[in-house]
């Protein structure tokens, strides 16, 4: 979009994340959400009354503050808010690699930060269509995303 | 108006700033008593005259180089004898220790306050004592294993997304797409910090940059470069808060408080605030303005927290020197932003250039100028009126002082 064409000293072929992943501490709260990808479903909770999604996950429902919260699946697409292709290397063996935020198809307000991966830089749009995509490390799903409705990529074009 | 602005009954009666630079390699301690004492002695106090203590953050933040003495060493140090006391991290920005102090002021518990902002980031980066995420995440590269976390970076850091520079990139991101910001744009506020810069024997960073060099330096995090970044230094910066019965009675002129600005109306959070292109800025920004009867025109000069170059073009327009998504506009061509315009920004090079010492820097600028004691970066007309903004993201302070002359 806008400021596409200026210099931004940009190189091809991003990685699809740091070069080490810090992963969340599971507990009783987050454990569904972070781990929902095992059946390659994305999912939030969601207020059984007033039927609003809640992230990240807490106790009650903030909107009504009555209703009970369980984790719901959703369509897994969403589209992205904003970008940036971090350059910085925080660790040795860190290369390029774009990290997104992402605005959930349901309700646009929950966002997630995340890795728009399959995408070269060039490619990146603010607003863009994207869909999840996870990445299993450890005990941990992490939902990344990847440019919506087009082929997946053979296991060997990562 | 309807509220009693108690912050009114404050002054900064004295500002002291230690040595500034790069790999000083003294201690925070040792550089907070150099500004410490140096305020007091500004103040024309001494510190038994002293009865409040305050600072930002404290302890609260794990210490360490970032975070500068505690409130106890350096009562203790100074063998100081309180009657308040604060010390922490949450709250609008850097500044709410100025804040709080103010409050102290005016409800009696104080008469002067310390109050100071400590950095030794650069010592400890040459050491290798600055341990952030980076270094956490290094540490599995070499078998140790990765820490885990909770909280409000569980949904950062797995994805790299370690400094504010990558959050902050998102907003600059966003900026471009909805106003259409351009780098050339962005670029401004980095090289009229350059500029006040060379007019600032403190500054760490005093060679003249053009806008070739900011278009070719390297990358940070899109469209973020290196210079749209602050510079990590050391030092300490200390003001005075008393109250304003005192002001006659300050060898130096007092720097009179207007009003503060603290609101929070968002979420408390860097990925689900709800309007990312301005952030905390305009809830701190609209409770200030909230509180006075001076209006944007009034601002003779701007202290605008640059840690990073997009929260100054935020605050520009969230603070109302310009209309939302109109300040790369105003910034072109540095005209309105220069020493000799309209609106002197950060004339002390600010972060950027001067080098971060969090806030605090750029407040002490802001008294300087009002006093009519910025040597040769002294704005010709003394200003009457200053603002001075801390904080990104979701956090957000903002106050304005004012001459008081008259």
């Amino acid at each position: 979009m806008h400021g596409a064409a200026e210099p931004e000293l940009g190189r091809p072929g991003l990685g699809r994340g740091p070069a080490v992943r810090v992963l969340p501490r599971l507990d009783d709260a987050n454990r569904f959400f972070w781990t929902s990808g095992a059946d390659g479903v994305l999912r939030f909770l969601r207020c059984d009354t007033c039927r609003c999604y809640v992230h990240p996950p807490g106790p009650v429902c903030p909107y009504c503050l009555r209703g009970e919260l369980l984790p719901e699946a959703v369509s897994g697409r969403g589209t992205l808010h904003s970008f940036t292709v971090n350059y910085q290397p925080w660790i040795p063996g860190d290369g390029p690699y774009a990290i997104g935020l992402v605005a959930i198809a349901e309700q646009d307000d929950v966002r997630l930060m995340t890795n728009v991966v399959d995408c070269p830089e060039q490619a990146l749009e603010v607003e863009m269509a994207v869909e999840v995509t996870f990445e299993q490390v450890e005990d941990v799903w992490l939902p990344l995303f990847r440019p919506a409705g087009r082929p997946r990529p053979t296991a060997a074009g990562a | 108006m309807a509220v009693d602005v108690l912050e009114r009954r404050a002054v900064i009666s004295g500002i002291g700033q230690s040595q500034v630079g790069r790999r000083l390699g003294r201690s925070d301690l040792d550089l907070t008593v150099e500004a410490a004492l140096a305020a007091i002695a500004d103040a024309g106090l001494t510190r038994d005259d002293i009865d409040g203590l305050a600072t930002y953050p404290g302890g609260a933040m794990g210490g360490g180089p970032f975070a500068g003495p505690t409130t106890p060493d350096v009562q203790d140090t100074l063998r100081l004898r309180l009657n308040w006391h604060d010390g922490g991290g949450e709250g609008p920005g850097q500044i709410r220790a100025v804040f709080a102090a103010c409050l102290a002021v005016a409800a009696g518990l104080a008469r002067h306050v310390l109050v100071y902002r400590t950095v030794t980031e650069s010592t400890a980066q040459g050491s290798g004592g600055r341990v952030g995420i980076g270094q956490a995440m290094g540490a599995a590269g070499a078998g140790r294993g990765v820490p885990r976390f909770g909280g409000s970076f569980q949904w950062m850091l797995p994805f790299g997304a370690v400094s504010a520079g990558n959050w902050l990139a998102l907003v600059a991101r966003r900026r471009m797409h909805e106003f259409g910001l351009t780098r050339h744009q962005l670029a401004w506020i980095a090289l009229n910090g350059r500029a006040n810069a060379a007019r600032n024997p403190k500054a760490v960073y005093r060679q003249p940059m053009t806008m070739e060099d900011y278009l070719s330096v390297r990358m940070v995090s899109t469209p973020l470069c290196l210079y749209d970044c602050d510079a990590p230094c050391d030092g300490s910066t200390a003001v005075v808060v008393s109250h304003r019965d005192y002001a006659a009675d300050a060898p130096s002129p007092a720097c009179h408080v207007n009003a503060i600005g603290t609101a929070l109306r968002g979420r408390p959070s860097w990925d689900q605030f709800d309007d990312m292109t301005t952030m905390a800025a305009r809830d701190a920004a609209a409770s200030m303005w909230g509180r006075t009867d001076l209006r944007p025109h009034d601002v003779d000069t701007a202290d605008l927290y640059d840690g990073f170059s997009i929260l100054t073009m935020v605050w520009l327009e969230e603070l109302g020197f310009c209309e939302k998504g109109e300040s790369g506009a105003f910034v072109e061509g540095g005209k309105n932003i220069a020493l000799d315009g309209p609106l002197p920004l950060n004339t002390s090079g600010g972060q950027l250039s001067g080098g971060r010492l969090h806030g605090f820097g750029l407040l002490h600028e802001a008294c300087l100028q009002l006093r009519g004691q910025g040597g040769e970066r002294q704005i010709a007309k003394r200003p009457e009126v200053a603002v001075v903004a801390n904080g990104g993201g979701p956090i957000a302070g903002s106050m304005l002082l004012t001459a008081g002359r008259g």
